[in-house]
């Protein structure tokens, strides 16, 4: 089983959320996820500015396998977008929860983070797939 | 039901993450499959192939049965250990699946056909052995592994026996040899020097723990895979199948036309579309901007539409490379396009070769 950090909110689609506590989230995807899709080879980041809906996909994560679609886990709008990606996608597979992080939004709505999952949770969304 | 190789523990004690291959559990990779590319074009890397077919043909009409049943000319080899790269193709001139046939005698010979196909392939091979006195036997008490990488052969000999070291000394590509328990060969799928060679299952783990010893790196099919496409060599259900003629996968030059009384299967229908000259072709693509091409996308030329067979990112070019079957008309140094994600992307063509010996070659 892979590592899945407490502190972390999570989305079915394997984005994790961290909530700064500022009104902003980072979010990344899960090591799960990142084991699944093989080593990173281009990431397509969103806008800084662009507003997203929840669910709207936003950034597109190649690896040696697939093109995947990355999801916006809330709504907002993206005030930063993890820039070192450019030349190091395989900061995702090495530190998928910390220096592999993809962006931040700025949350339209607090209230969004209580509808995701906690590491349980997706601990048995895992399970199921 | 699932197979393993007889090398299965080890890539688990390797750290290898497992997916099944055609019904055998295979390693895709060790943890990174980019490091592991790397290591094949840099110093030296090693693959399980166990899972591949060893079908030895031996008999007094094994010449005149592979003369029929392979597009490629087995009477040119006269070297014993010679080998030769070729096809097997239906009446219909379709590609069965892609060989390696070794020739030791008239009499004797060794085959190596994917494990994907390797049902239809001895079905096949049975039913058009059929008045010819040979014998087929498959030989699946062997493991099979493939030491690739600029410095590949050197590592192997650290394992060899003086008179082993002796046996393949000077050995030019594509030979292989008997010495021992080992048949050493000088083929691969990477575009590097180096090694395949089959071990007797019992001497298999022995054998793939003394390489780790000495430095080469284990790799997975994903990195096997991404060092094929940079080397341009086929891989058969992607690139080819039995619905695709051999002209259609850059295989022409495996197909021997002389002599033209050799009636091999298909030869007809072949020389019917090589005459036409209306067969699609082989290509390579390259993409130098980002985005990564992949299988079945459709690419668009002003002589018709074409589709890329296999396509992937090449961890030694740093871009996306691809083969595509595109219509004859379109000549290397076009530029074509791409449906990628619903957007046409612009793309040069290149010959279906793209990496050799750790270089660029396009």
């Amino acid at each position: 089983m892979s590592n899945i950090p407490s502190e972390l909110k999570y989305v079915t689609s394997h984005e994790w959320v961290r909530n700064e506590g500022d009104g902003t989230v980072t979010v990344g995807i899960t090591e799960h996820a990142q084991g699944l899709l093989g080593d990173m080879v281009f990431v397509e980041l969103p806008e800084v500015g662009e507003a997203v809906s929840t669910g709207d996909d936003i950034c597109v994560a190649e690896s040696v396998k697939a093109a995947s679609d990355i999801y916006a886990p809330v709504s907002g709008e993206i005030v930063e977008v993890n820039e070192e990606l450019e030349d190091s996608p395989e900061l995702v597979n090495s530190d998928a929860f910390g220096d592999g992080w993809l962006f931040k939004i700025k949350l339209d709505d607090a209230g969004e983070l209580d509808d995701l999952l906690d590491a349980e949770g997706y601990a048995n969304s895992i399970d199921e797939d | 039901m699932t197979n393993k190789t007889v090398l299965h523990a080890k890539h688990l004690e390797s750290g290898a993450k497992m997916v099944d291959f055609y019904g055998w559990e295979m390693p895709i990779n060790y943890g990174s499959q980019i490091e592991e590319h790397h290591a094949v074009r840099t110093d030296a890397g090693m693959f399980d192939v166990s899972h591949m077919t060893i079908v030895d043909v031996q008999g007094n009409d094994a010449q005149k049965f592979l003369r029929r049943l392979v597009i490629n000319d087995v009477a040119k080899l006269a070297t014993p250990g010679k080998a030769l790269y070729t096809g097997m193709c239906n009446e219909e001139g379709g590609v069965i699946d892609d060989l390696i046939i070794y020739y030791f005698s008239e009499t004797n010979y060794r085959l190596v056909v994917n494990s994907a196909t390797r049902e239809k392939d001895l079905a096949w091979m049975s039913k058009q052995s059929e008045g010819f006195d040979i014998t087929i036997t498959e030989r699946p008490e062997f493991g099979m592994i493939a030491v690739q990488g600029p410095e590949a052969k050197a590592k192997v000999a650290n394992l060899l026996t003086p008179a082993e070291i002796v046996a393949v000394e000077g050995m030019k590509p594509f030979y292989g040899v008997q010495v021992g328990d080992l048949f050493i060969a000088t083929t691969g799928y990477t575009g590097e020097d180096g090694y395949e060679i089959i071990v007797p299952d019992s001497a298999a783990e022995d054998f793939w723990q003394k390489l780790l010893k000495v430095g080469v790196k284990p790799c997975g099919l994903g990195a096997r895979d991404t060092l094929r496409l940079e080397a341009g060599m086929n891989l058969y259900g992607l690139d080819m199948d039995e619905s695709v003629s051999p002209l259609a996968a850059n295989m022409a030059w495996t197909i021997s036309w002389e002599p033209e009384e050799r009636n091999f299967i298909g030869r007809e229908v072949i020389a019917a579309q090589r005459a036409a000259g209306d067969q699609p072709k082989l290509v390579g693509l390259v993409l130098e901007e980002k985005g990564v091409l992949r299988s079945h996308q459709k690419v668009v030329t002003e002589f018709g539409d074409g589709e890329i067979t296999s396509g992937t990112f090449s961890p030694t070019l740093e871009h996306s490379v691809a083969l595509a079957r595109v219509p004859r008309s379109v000549k290397v140094g076009d530029t074509v396009e791409v449906e990628m994600r619903k957007k046409l992307v612009k793309v040069q063509v290149t010959k279906p070769s793209f990496v050799r010996n750790g270089k660029k070659v396009f």
